[in-house]
Parts: structure tokens; sequence; C-alpha cells
């Protein structure tokens, strides 16, 4: 069967670049773009919610169905 | 789903002020998770605060707001609660505002035992004026007017609170911000005055003169050094040297609470007459 991905959005205007999500990721989905996080590896994710939780800034949602 | 904290911030009001890294907006989402858990009227909830970074919240929330006076907010938010007992009345402050400028104001709300919850977010630092030390930074830690090493012992929120009367004292960390939500629901649910003191993170003035060299590694100290209450239990002495316990550290349900006291009192003085 064929894994549903969630859908990571990150609000640019929001991030600070404290590099919280990266590091807390379990899997290495996100990485720094300049100063801004991003969705490196979306395939990995595994939907557990810590980059929403934990982001300072209010700049990640995971939408999952 | 994704939680919809913006239904609870005033539109337009983010991105928020505070640094990169700092805990504080972990803080809020943690608050704005609990709120909705108990499903609080946003017209019946004032969040009340003083001066400084943590003082800064109650501005982007979207429910009954008053910034007061530095260290001041026990005592407009004992106002509030006094003039609408039925309001739920929540006090946001850090280290500094709440032990130190406020520090009288703080204790006497906790004998009181008025039906209150005060966040305290202790960052363990003066972060908004430029990192002067606090009644919180640890003993030889340094701050921009110790730059030696603090010489003060330093305040435990939670047992000051315990002390001067408070009925719930609990503490938890920016790190655990899962267990945030669950301590504060809590609080605002106790009948009477509740502490939740949230061991924060401050990168910018206390991590970069502490050798913390990231927001990480305060963040990772925060995990070391915490242990739950019932972890505590089967700990020895030595073994919870610097450590910091976490979780609901008080609570005492027995003792009655201020304003259905002082509604006696008008009772007594109307029947006087």
């Amino acid at each position: 069967m064929e894994k549903k991905l969630p859908k990571i959005e990150i609000i640019e205007k929001y991030c600070k670049g404290c590099h919280i999500c990266v590091e807390f990721c379990p899997t290495k989905v996100l990485e720094m773009q300049g100063f801004v996080a991003a969705v490196k590896n979306l395939e990995a994710c595994i939907k557990c919610m810590q980059c929403e939780l934990r982001c300072p800034d209010f700049a990640i949602k995971v939408i999952t169905e | 789903m994704a939680f919809d904290y913006e239904k609870y911030i005033r539109p337009g009001k983010l991105p928020h002020i505070w640094c990169p890294g700092c805990g504080h907006g972990i803080v809020m989402k943690g608050l704005i998770r609990a709120m909705d858990s108990l499903k609080l009227d946003m017209a019946q909830t004032a969040i009340v605060s003083g001066i400084g970074c943590a003082s800064r919240l109650p501005g982007y929330m979207d429910c009954c707001t008053l910034h007061t006076a530095h260290g001041r907010a026990a005592a407009f938010a004992t106002g509030v609660k006094l003039a609408k007992p039925e309001m739920n009345v929540i006090l946001v402050g850090g280290d500094g505002d709440g032990t130190a400028i406020g520090g009288n104001h703080f204790i006497h709300a906790c004998r009181r035992n008025i039906d209150m919850t005060y966040i305290i977010l202790n960052n363990k630092i003066y972060g908004m004026t430029g990192g002067q030390f606090s009644p919180t930074t640890p003993t030889g830690a340094k701050a921009s007017t110790t730059p030696y090493g603090n010489p003060d012992p330093c305040f435990d929120i939670a047992k000051l609170a315990i002390g001067a009367g408070a009925t719930f004292v609990a503490r938890g960390t920016s790190f655990h911000a899962n267990q945030i939500d669950k301590l504060i629901a809590e609080a605002i649910q106790h009948k009477g005055f509740s502490v939740v003191e949230i061991m924060d993170d401050c990168p910018t003035t206390y991590g970069r003169r502490n050798k913390f060299k990231s927001v990480i590694e305060m963040m990772n100290h925060l995990k070391e050094i915490a242990v739950p209450v019932k972890a505590a239990e089967k700990m020895t002495a030595e073994q919870l040297q610097g450590k910091v316990l976490t979780g609901v550290l008080y609570k005492d349900e027995t003792k009655t609470e201020y304003t259905a006291e002082y509604a006696k009192v008008i009772e007594r003085a109307k029947a006087a007459k």
C-alpha cells in the first residue's frame, strides 16, 4: 500500500532559523536553506509532529488527512 | 490534522518579538493547547502580565488581556478576579518580573489563595533589558552584571510558592513541550492559586554567556536536568544534585479560596446594615 504523505507547511515569514525543528526531527526530514527551515526528504516523515510541537515561532504545520 | 493556533492569536500579530530559539513561543503554544482542551470561553478569560519578554505573551492572545506595570501582574489580576469572580484569570510573567520586582505581590497572591493561574517562564535572567542577573540565576552563572560569576544563591520558585501558601504548584520545561499543556490545564482547573513554573531557555542573553553553543544545547541541558517527581522518589540526594523536579509538585484542595471567602464578607457586611 502506498504510504500517505503529510503536507509540511513552513511559513517563511515566521521562521527565525533557530534549528529546533531540524535537530529534533527523528527522521531528518527538514534542513536549513539559508536562514529558514525547508523540507528536504518528505518521504521519511513519520508524522510524529515534533517539529510542529516544538517550533517556537508558529512557523510549521504538519497537515495530515 | 495540524493544530490551529492562529484561532487564538490576534490577527496580524505574528511573527512575535522573541529571539530565535526562545522557549517562550513553545510555552505560548502549550497555553493555547491547554485553553483549547478546556474549551475556555475567550470572552471570559483574562491573561494578565507585567513587563518583560515573557510578559509580551498576552499581546498576541485573542482574549481579554491586561499588560500592566513591572511586577504588578498579581495585583491587577487580583482586582480582575475580585470584580469578576466568574472569569478565568491567567497570569504570565518572567522570573525577574515575578520573583524580584513583583516578588512581594507574588507571595501575597500565594498566601491569599485566590483562584488564578500564574505561569512563570523562568529563563534565569533579565532577557529584555540586556541580561542582568535575576533572583533565579544559578550561583556562579555569568550575566552582564556578574561577568565573574553570580555570587548569590538562587530562588527555587516552586518551593517559594509552596512556602508562601499556593495550593497547586507544578514545574515543566520548554523541552518537554507536550507536558506543558497538561500542567497548565490542570492548574487552570484547580480552584485556588496555582503556580506553573516553566524552565525556559534564553539563548541570546543567558546561553551565549554561559558556554551554551546553540539553542539545541540549551534544550538538551533542560532535558538532562529535568527529573519527573515519581522518578525522583527512587533517587538519592546525591543523584538529585543539580536536577530540577518536574510534574505536579504540590496540590492542596482543603484551603478555602479567596473570592468565596470575600463573598462571605460582603454577605456579613450587608447583614450588619
